[in-house]
């Protein structure tokens, strides 16, 4: 694998990574909030007024 | 993870069943699917099919994921904007947090096109920054200002006057962006590529497609996560107000 070959790789390989982190916290926050809905009940509509 | 806050619409669980876990295909659920099955598409496209360009070599890859990435933020700051100008339009507080999803996802892709710009210049130029090219630095010029619209945004309680000071900020950050990308265009001098000029685009068709397809899978994946985000926002925000009821 050249140097190019390497840098090239790390570039995809940097924007998966950014990627897969996102998708990680998200889930996490989003995992948080269904807890959080369950323990106040469940609003009739998440659309703010 | 999309299909269960696309729509943001917390439900009425069935009895014996959690809220909102039942999977049904949904519009988001079908972009988001879409959009990485296009990914994935355009980076095999990427690396096994497409000629190397006889002048790069094989770092000239790096321009299928590059470019898109960054044309993907100015599109999300330009969604920002939008929603930034509806707000003040209208006054519908709803346009404030769309504004500020829109943002928070193109401040993700400019990070990215920041470093992978920086990668392709260590590739190309030896170095992994110069600060004498005037594309990079109003790229970096647009990136930090709206990274000090998150500061100011968050120096400012919340409530509509927050909204319209986001507002006003977010739509001048979209004056920015026709100056970051008309800069190599208009420049005296200058060592970036410039691929796209009034005469089309630079490349081969073959080069022209692989772009296209990642474009379209990028803004696909931007229009996904915008709607999740923006639905763990509304169902965040919805909690604050039940707890600030209780």
């Amino acid at each position: 694998m050249s140097t190019s070959e390497k840098y090239v790789t790390a570039a995809y390989l940097v924007f998966l990574a950014v990627l897969l982190l996102y998708v990680v916290i998200y889930s996490t926050k989003i995992a948080r909030l269904e807890r959080e809905v369950a323990l106040h009940g469940e609003p009739e509509d998440g659309r703010e007024s | 993870m999309t299909e269960l806050v696309a729509n943001a619409r917390p439900r009425r669980a069935a009895p014996g069943r959690r809220a909102g876990t039942r999977w049904a295909p949904r519009p988001a659920s079908l972009v988001a699917a879409a959009s990485s099955i296009t990914l994935l598409t355009g980076l095999a496209l990427a690396f096994y099919w497409v000629p190397s360009d006889a002048d790069q070599g094989f770092s000239q890859r790096i321009f299928y994921l590059h470019v898109p990435i960054a044309l993907t933020s100015y599109a999300c700051f330009g969604a920002g904007a939008w929603k930034a100008f509806r707000l003040l339009q209208s006054g519908d507080d709803r346009h404030d947090l769309e504004s500020y999803t829109a943002v928070h996802i193109g401040i993700i892709f400019a990070l990215l096109t920041l470093v992978t710009g920086s990668i392709w210049a260590k590739i190309s130029w030896g170095i992994w920054w110069n600060w004498g090219e005037d594309q990079l630095v109003l790229f970096l010029v647009v990136f930090l200002f709206y990274c000090t619209y998150f500061m100011l945004r968050f120096s400012v309680d919340a409530g509509l006057r927050r909204g319209r000071i986001s507002a006003v900020y977010a739509l001048f950050g979209a004056v920015l962006i026709p100056v970051s990308f008309l800069a190599i265009r208009l420049a005296p001098r200058y060592i970036h590529p410039v691929v796209f000029t009034t005469g089309g685009p630079r490349m081969a068709h073959s080069m022209l497609l692989v772009f296209c397809v990642m474009l379209a899978g990028l803004l696909g994946l931007a229009g996904s996560l915008y709607r999740t985000e923006l639905g763990g926002r509304r169902i965040d925000r919805r909690l604050r107000e039940l707890r600030s009821d209780a």
